[in-house]
């Protein structure tokens, strides 16, 4: 068998939420996340913080909360509930690195946790950096005929 | 109303995660690629600045605010520096979450052991 046809196959045995609890969970989740972080940089800011250095600090600090919780196997909780909230936001990037990290450490940390840390994360980074140095490129020549300033 | 644009802005870019998630069947590593260069592409064409602005955290928390940043990296190294910026806006700008990422996962690598699923 194909594996397009075994994942055909487990596509149609996969059991099916309704749609609207799915999309309920990843709101609800996903939204308290991203008020989590905004509380965290309005913290920062009350500390003295500039604007920037507070933005930086409150993605650490989502990345470092959501390692935790893959540590200790709680993220992997609110993903059943959460579904793409907790996917999407930078808790979920972090969350895609830690967690195969923990997985593949039998397999050493040079040929085991070392390329498995990239292996969702490096994808992201990869077509990430990839989209922004094509955009550079358009950019810098707007920029210099004077398009954009 | 900060807290509840970020709630009503992240919640709704999640929600069209998980509706491509359900109806599309993309893979969430797919979904995290594609939120990412969506990113890039609404900030080059100024949308992601005004979402910003009224979204906040609902707007840079999400992966296209990852996104954001790397095309935001690379129009002010391209001011800065000039042609080199180019290849080194995005990394610079991204740089503090992808390391705290990374040396987070390896201390966790340390301290905890994998778990049965």
């Amino acid at each position: 068998m194909r594996s397009e046809d075994y994942q055909q196959l487990v596509w149609a045995h996969t059991p099916k939420k309704p749609l609207w609890q799915g999309c309920f969970g990843a709101f609800v989740i996903g939204g308290s996340i991203c008020v989590f972080g905004e509380a965290l940089k309005e913290l920062y800011l009350y500390f003295g913080m500039e604007e920037k250095s507070a933005a930086i600090w409150e993605s650490v600090s989502l990345i470092f909360l959501s390692v935790l919780l893959t540590g200790i196997g709680v993220y992997d909780k609110f993903s059943r509930v959460g579904g793409a909230g907790t996917l999407v936001p930078i808790t979920g990037f972090a969350n895609a690195m830690s967690s195969p990290v923990l997985e593949f450490r039998v397999e050493g940390m040079v040929l085991g946790i070392g390329p498995k840390i990239f292996s969702v994360a490096g994808s992201v980074i990869a077509y990430g950096v990839a989209a922004s140095v094509l955009y550079g490129l358009i950019y810098f020549i707007l920029y210099q005929i004077g398009v954009v300033a | 109303m900060n807290y509840l644009m970020s709630f009503l802005v992240g919640g709704a870019l999640c929600l069209v995660g998980q509706l491509l998630i359900e109806r599309t069947r993309l893979t969430p590593a797919r979904i995290l690629v594609g939120y990412v260069v969506a990113g890039v592409v609404l900030s080059a064409f100024g949308v992601y600045e005004t979402l910003l602005e009224y979204g906040h955290s609902g707007a840079s928390v999400p992966l296209t605010g990852f996104g954001h940043l790397l095309a935001d990296g690379v129009r002010t190294a391209v001011r800065e520096k000039g042609f080199v910026g180019i290849l080194t806006g995005g990394l610079t700008s991204s740089a503090g979450g992808v390391a705290a990422a990374i040396v987070f996962s390896l201390l966790a690598s340390l301290l905890f052991r994998p778990r049965m699923k």
